[in-house]
């Protein structure tokens, strides 16, 4: 039984629709990437199927023992936590408040479980930082200890590497690639970057106003979409030695915890 | 008057009962508001406040038109249910928050003035509608049951907060995510805007329909200059709305000032200091 089964899914907003016909599965332990155009409705299947927009028609079915609560999420950034005065600890905390129920205080595993969270994703001698101090990669990574709080069955991330310089963004998905191989955490990431979505992800759902394509990488890079999706970025690739850059980049956050 | 003579004369106007009274339902209510005021300001929710009592100030022209004898009975209610549809629409709401919210305040402050003009039965109808405004000395002429109704009331809005502290944090912080992982946020918005119709309403004796968004964002602005943590905020906010309050009233005791105005020029100043304090820690 598949965790998730989407089936004739229409997404959109007060009866206008964003896109049609959205049909796919996502098993245990997959890493789903959602690349498309902008406007073809990344950021509403995600919120859809977090439960923030009701979808127009069409199913979501959760199975596997997967229940609604139990999908951790990585919302973009909102201009409201840009200067909230809050500490890293209190942040990730936060991610146990479904759990909570109507228990007003957290208790103390729950404290314990949030600082081993910190510490995977190395923000633990950060806890009494303030979010709005930090760099932008340390802010998705203490959004990322959320919602590790939240569960260890789901994630879903809304385009996690925005805005985040070449260092940081390989940080991330090295992060993110290890929670899907270790704990065996099912990714689905809606992503811009064509390139690692293809390097890093087990199965591509491609959304477009026309042309629509699920399946693993392999079947993905097979297909005319692929090309067509590269074709306006190649240009820039042309320049960019991919290889050199990832490795340089990882270089460079290496070094980047000695300086502090 | 010398310094240590004002001093000396504390006790004194503390053996006045109406003083009393002024102190506790000024205290209560600044500390009350400065909670609440920390999660407004952060939701970007700070003229809520200011509309609110404005429709506030409306509903008691209505109360006083009928010569309702207790007025909270329909200011209460309405007010309330004006939080309840300004909040909730929230971030998705067809007319934006702010076009919303400007409406329903000049709206309800134009018919209130209207209606007061039209069909008061009062003889001075300008000296009503300024002390609605700006408090006058409402506050120094509480009766026992105001008293208790403001304790009653103060008591259980710091026990909600309280009890629901990490909640209304997880709400404010990021409303997404904590519906995503199955909160129900609607709900904790309908607690936080009924919270903010009663200490609106509360605070409006205190200083006034004009003044009262002063006593929930100041303390909560003042507190962000300095500190970096939510809770840290919360607390350094509520001790600075009871400090200001305090230091408001007994200066208006005794250079006889309106009450309101002087509480919130205390805050105004107590503002300018964390400014500065937070530029002096930030280098």
């Amino acid at each position: 039984m598949s965790q998730l089964i989407v089936k004739n899914l229409c997404l959109g907003y007060d009866n206008m629709t964003v896109s049609q016909d959205i049909n796919f599965q996502v098993n245990k332990g997959d890493y789903l990437c959602i690349v498309g155009e902008n406007g073809s409705g990344k950021s509403t299947l995600v919120k859809t199927l977090v439960g923030l927009t009701p979808p127009l028609s069409g199913q979501i079915i959760r199975g596997d023992g997967l229940a609604p609560s139990e999908t951790g999420y990585l919302p973009q950034q909102t201009p409201v936590q840009k200067d909230f005065p809050a500490s890293v600890g209190e942040i990730v905390l936060s991610g146990f408040l479904a759990s909570s129920g109507f228990r007003p205080f957290y208790t103390a595993a729950q404290k314990k479980q949030a600082m081993a969270n910190m510490e995977r994703l190395g923000i633990a001698d950060k806890k009494n930082d303030c979010y709005r101090d930090l760099s932008g990669g340390q802010q998705q990574r203490v959004l990322l200890a959320r919602a590790l709080c939240a569960t260890r069955k789901m994630l879903l991330l809304d385009e996690p590497v925005s805005g985040l310089d070449p260092a940081a963004t390989a940080e991330m998905y090295e992060i993110i690639q290890r929670l899907n191989k270790e704990d065996h955490t099912t990714i689905i990431m809606v992503s811009h970057d064509i390139e690692s979505a293809v390097k890093y992800s087990s199965h591509i759902l491609h959304m477009g106003s026309r042309l629509q394509f699920f399946g693993t990488k392999e079947d993905y890079v097979k297909t005319p979409l692929k090309a067509s999706f590269r074709s306006q970025s190649e240009g820039l690739s042309k320049l960019v030695d991919e290889a050199e850059l990832c490795t340089r980049a990882s270089a460079l956050s290496r070094n980047r915890r000695y300086y502090k | 008057m010398d310094f240590l003579e004002i001093l000396a004369k504390i006790p004194e106007y503390l053996s006045y009962p109406f003083v009393r009274y002024a102190f506790i339902a000024g205290v209560l209510v600044a500390l009350c508001s400065s909670l609440l005021g920390v999660t407004l300001v952060l939701k970007r929710y700070s003229f809520i406040g200011d509309g609110l009592s404005h429709v506030a100030f409306g509903a008691m022209a209505i109360a006083a038109i009928f010569s309702v004898s207790n007025e909270l009975m329909i200011v209460m209610p309405v007010t309330i249910i004006a939080a309840i549809l300004l909040l909730k629409g929230g971030q998705n709401a067809k007319i934006k928050g702010d076009a919303a919210l400007a409406m329903l305040s000049v709206g309800s402050m134009a018919a209130g003035y209207l209606l007061l003009n039209m069909f008061s039965a009062s003889a001075n109808v300008s000296g009503d509608v300024c002390s609605t405004l700006f408090g006058s000395t409402s506050i120094l002429t509480l009766t026992d049951r105001d008293v208790l109704v403001c304790v009653i009331m103060s008591i259980l809005v710091i026990c909600v907060f309280l009890l629901f502290y990490n909640k209304i944090f997880a709400i404010t912080f990021d409303e997404n995510f904590a519906v995503a992982t199955g909160v129900s946020a609607s709900l904790y918005n309908l607690l936080i805007a009924v919270i903010t119709a009663i200490i609106i309403v509360l605070a409006m004796n205190l200083v006034g329909a004009l003044l009262t968004s002063a006593l929930m964002i100041f303390p909560a602005l003042s507190a962000m200059r300095v500190f970096n943590t939510f809770r840290n905020v919360i607390i350094c906010s509520a001790v600075v709305a009871v400090f200001s309050a305090a230091l408001g009233i007994l200066v208006s005791i005794m250079i006889s000032s309106p009450v309101g105005a002087t509480i919130v020029v205390v805050d105004l100043i107590v503002f300018g200091g964390f400014s500065l304090a937070g530029r002096l820690l930030r280098k």
